[in-house]
């Protein structure tokens, strides 16, 4: 009974670091270096959300959690690919 | 032997949510780039992979599927480098030119100044097709 | 057995994806993981013409475990880095690595081990293939990252690819 309490918790801690990290990133976004950098941020900010996500899943224990991650997972990896294309060649589709 | 999974799991929790957050304050702290570009591909996916591990642990040994988070970490491993390569060479392209690079050693260029003196800058992508 | 199955370790991998995605391990889910495993590696074949080879799988499987341990040693490393380091004292430096390996597969295998290992990321390639351009966060001395790279992961990665 005691060990659910500190697994409880660890997801409170863990869920805290990432709300600060997701706050962060939204900062770099909106003050970015140049257009890499916040192509970069957006890319951070979305591994932040499937882990934040992740927490959620393990918190209420529902399985279509993680389906959500994994769409967030797919979906932020090739925004970030395209997106470096068409920094790249100005053009996404060839 | 619940108990100790729990411990685990709770110990796996704080670590990679300390690795997050250390992959977000490099993200705003570090000077430029390209340096900024090492803090997130690193601590962020060592960050994700502990909290996925962490589920995978506590809803395997309760019986409970745990498939989805093998596979959001395998692919989360494998893309990491690629978008962080897809990221620094577009930092190159708009950024840098070959003189701030150390030369390749090879009779070759690096590949994405290759590309660009190949292609130009404002040519129609149909030309660059055909010669492909 | 080629022209049916081009690529027999992808139609395993398609398979247990897919089984992973269902959540089940009933004959239901591994039939249609194992058809769709058929079905797709028939249809992006001309994508693929070549199969990777793998020569040992053991050792294979020792540089996975390898990289995987790296990889938590480098995060230590880059959130000391982050964390205490003044900014000043930084010395980010770009490093040439030349390529011994010639098989496309083990050179991409070789530039993800790059990126996700201490301090360092793949960057670029050189045009013709036989140069990896290295960025590495805090190197005071760039040469022996390079030596570094060179005998920890490109001499076990010859072993047992290409």
């Amino acid at each position: 009974m005691t060990t659910q309490l500190l697994v409880n918790i660890a997801l409170g801690f863990a869920a805290v670091c990432y709300a600060i990290a997701l706050l962060l990133n939204a900062w770099r976004i909106l003050r970015p270096r140049d257009v890499p950098d916040r192509v970069l941020a957006l890319d951070t900010l979305t591994v932040n959300a499937i882990a934040l996500i992740v927490l959620a899943g393990i918190w209420t224990g529902r399985l279509v959690v993680f389906e959500v991650a994994i769409l967030f997972a797919m979906t932020g990896f090739i925004g970030t690919v395209a997106y470096s294309r068409f920094l790249l060649r100005g053009d996404i589709i060839e | 032997m619940m108990a100790l999974v729990d411990m685990v799991v709770a110990a796996l929790l704080v670590v990679s949510g300390f690795f997050g957050l250390v992959g977000s304050i490099g993200l705003v702290k570090l000077p430029d780039t390209m340096t900024r570009l090492h803090a997130p591909t690193k601590a962020t996916t060592l960050g994700v992979g502990g909290v996925l591990l962490a589920s995978m642990l506590a809803y395997g040994f309760r019986g409970q599927p745990w498939g989805h988070e093998l596979l959001i970490s395998v692919f989360l491993l494998i893309t990491a480098p690629v978008s962080a390569l897809f990221i620094a060479k577009s930092v190159i392209h708009r950024s840098l030119s070959p003189r701030d690079l150390p030369p390749t050693g090879r009779p070759a260029g690096w590949a994405t100044f290759e590309r660009d003196a190949e292609s130009g800058a404002a040519q129609p992508t149909g030309a660059l097709q055909q010669r492909e | 057995m080629s022209r049916v199955l081009p690529h027999p370790g992808l139609t395993l991998l398609l398979a247990a994806v897919w089984c992973a995605l269902v959540g089940s391990l009933s004959a239901n889910s591994v039939l249609f993981g194992v058809m769709l495993g058929v079905v797709i590696p028939a249809v992006v074949r001309p994508f693929w013409p070549e199969t990777l080879v793998v020569r040992s799988f053991p050792r294979a499987a020792g540089y996975a475990l390898l990289v995987l341990w790296d990889i938590a040693v480098s995060n230590v490393v880059v959130a000391r880095i982050v964390l205490f380091l003044p900014r000043s004292a930084l010395r980010p430096a770009w490093v040439t690595v030349p390529l011994d390996l010639t098989n496309a597969e083990a050179i991409t295998v070789l530039a993800g081990t790059i990126t996700m290992t201490p301090g360092t990321v793949t960057a670029d390639v050189s045009a013709d293939g036989r140069a990896l351009l290295i960025h590495c966060l805090h190197a005071p001395d760039p040469d022996s990252v390079r030596d570094d790279i060179k005998s920890r992961y490109e001499a076990r990665l010859k072993e047992f690819m290409e």
